[in-house]
């Protein structure tokens, strides 16, 4: 019997295991054996014409935050680098923010209605945000360009003289950062918003809190999982973007995105694109573990 | 609704909230109108005109380009819905096993990644591979874009699975129908309004993907997106609005599918 029992158990298990295997081979052929690679990579020195040389070394990783000097090997702390990691971190941290702000009440708002009307808002939330990520960067780009909609409105108003420069500044990034992510943030939001219990809120109130008390004191805090989730998936798309500050900064203004494009493209230095790739990497896992040890992932656990 | 309001009313809160919509709509409004003007600048309307739609379809990079986008979405779909249904009905069927959090990790792979990150990682492996065996074609492309798809996919259908009711199943093992007669008869019917929404999220994951690809191609590979990408980075035509108001149309009447087999599965 015994024996019949774990020759079942066994084939169960083979059985499994072929159901998994397609899954598992793509995503680690397609997303994990690369990623190993450039971890091998960075520990390498850079090939004369990109590529890399098989001589292990340390120094992509040390580059990432010091400049080696040339004649004496002393090294400082690189200003390029950490000003484009200062600057990728602050326009991604503030992009998080300025989401939460907009986000916040539109997420109540869209709680607070009836469930049939519920379902409508939250389709209208949805629309945007399946489409296309560059298309929505275009339509932001046409908006506020010098010959764009708001500046020839505000020029025939008589509000200006000359265009005002939006395009091409920190500020589009960052426009079009929340423009593209808003979605993300509202989405969880809502969902903690929703599952409020309205007697807490009517408790807080027939004891006159104010309105804005209750809101402090009772919604934020209970709602503190989803505004958690959403920030945090805010952040991790904004730091890791690419395409938008391309579009929206105008080559001058570069994240980290771009400066590791520049490192497989120009720049031809491998082994240090892959530490910067490493290292976006490592921010990202960070906002994870705070994501998973204190944001809302309900619905994104257990088989 | 009357006795509830003062409790839930946040003064400005519907304020913001109206603005946050008119602020998520007005852009693509305007891209839209833009694609019906017959002027070449984009700060004048110059009438209505559908002369930017013509001249993209007689446009051969763009025709050749939307091929292929379609080509790789449907393939890669198609391959990403197949893996991703196997694997949830492994993982959400029978008991928690040995490995099921590794696997589990594994498929979320592509998800807690940037983008930017797995684009250059794939372009150093294909950079390489292509140097070593001399082939230069899709498989690449089909490659990376099924392992990102994955995880799309898979959500949905494991969602669906959670949700249907086992016993009808198990009912029809004890009604000795074959396991496969049971999957081809009672499980796939019922799984299928999830394998639907897991193959448009994956399409349209696909159509939408510009980072890996503008990083995995070749020459003469352009998808779409890599090429609106490519002509943004000259000037902007109007032609790019045209094609952007069609890719809206396109992920708009998707995302109604999605919203549509949601409702109707709710409903029965």
């Amino acid at each position: 019997m015994a024996s019949l029992e774990s020759t079942r158990l066994k084939t169960e298990s083979r059985t499994r295991w072929l159901l998994i295997s397609p899954a598992m081979l793509v995503v680690i052929i397609g997303a994990i054996a690369p990623l190993l690679v450039i971890v091998i990579f960075s520990f390498l020195t850079p090939g004369p014409t990109g590529g890399v040389n098989f001589t292990p070394s340390f120094d992509a990783w040390t580059r990432v935050l010091f400049d080696r000097d040339l004649f004496d090997d002393t090294l400082t702390l690189s200003g390029t680098n950490l000003e484009i990691l200062l600057r990728s971190l602050t326009l991604s941290l503030a992009t998080t923010f300025l989401c939460l702000l907009v986000g916040f009440p539109t997420a109540y708002f869209i709680a607070t209605r009836n469930p049939l009307n519920r379902e409508v808002w939250l389709l209208l939330v949805t629309v945007p945000f399946w489409t296309n990520l560059l298309i929505r960067t275009f339509a932001i780009q046409d908006l506020i360009r010098n010959e764009g909609i708001i500046n020839t409105l505000l020029l025939k108003a008589g509000l200006i003289s000359a265009p005002i420069q939006i395009l091409f500044t920190n500020f589009a990034i960052c426009l079009g950062l929340v423009y593209v992510y808003l979605p993300l943030m509202i989405l969880p939001v809502y969902a903690s918003l929703e599952r409020l219990d309205r007697n807490l809120l009517e408790a807080a109130s027939d004891l006159y809190a104010r309105p804005f008390k209750v809101l402090w004191e009772v919604i934020v805090p209970l709602s503190k999982p989803g505004i958690i989730a959403g920030s945090i998936l805010v952040f991790i798309p904004s730091i890791g973007t690419y395409v938008t500050p391309i579009l929206l900064g105008g080559g001058r203004n570069l994240m980290i995105g771009n400066y590791i494009e520049l490192q497989f493209g120009q720049g031809r230095d491998w082994p240090f694109g892959s530490a910067i790739s490493l290292t976006l990497m490592g921010i990202v896992m960070v906002a994870l573990l705070i994501y998973i040890r204190h944001g809302d992932t309900r619905g994104h656990e257990h088989g | 609704m009357a006795k509830n309001f003062p409790v839930t009313h946040q003064r400005g809160f519907s304020a913001v909230a109206i603005l946050t919509f008119i602020f998520l709509y007005a852009p693509l409004a305007v891209a839209l109108v833009l694609a019906f003007n017959a002027g070449t600048s984009a700060a004048k309307w110059g009438g209505f005109s559908l002369r930017w739609f013509q001249s993209a379809a007689n446009n051969q990079q763009v025709i050749a380009a939307s091929v292929l986008s379609l080509k790789l979405a449907a393939i890669s779909a198609v391959l990403a819905t197949a893996a991703a249904t196997l694997a949830a009905l492994a993982m959400t069927r029978g008991p928690r096993f040995r490995g099921w959090t590794f696997t589990y990790g594994v498929i979320s792979v592509p998800l807690m990644v940037p983008e930017i990150v797995t684009a250059v990682a794939l372009l150093v492996v294909s950079a390489t591979l292509r140097g070593w065996t001399g082939y230069t074609g899709l498989t690449y492309l089909i490659v990376a874009h099924t392992a990102f798809c994955v995880p799309f996919a898979y959500l949905p259908i494991r969602a669906r699975l959670q949700t249907m009711d086992i016993s009808l199943e198990r009912a029809a093992g004890d009604l000795y129908a074959s396991p496969w007669n049971a999957f081809r008869f009672v499980t796939m019917p019922l799984l299928f309004p999830g394998v639907l929404a897991g193959f448009i999220l994956a399409f349209v994951t696909s159509l939408d993907d510009v980072v890996i690809t503008e990083f995995v191609k070749t020459a003469g590979q352009d998808t779409l997106p890599t090429y609106m990408l490519g002509q943004v980075r000259r000037t902007i035509t109007p032609e790019v609005n045209a094609i952007a108001a069609v890719f809206f149309v396109i992920s708009v009447a998707l995302v109604i599918c999605i919203y549509a087999v949601n409702q109707r599965t709710k409903i029965n």
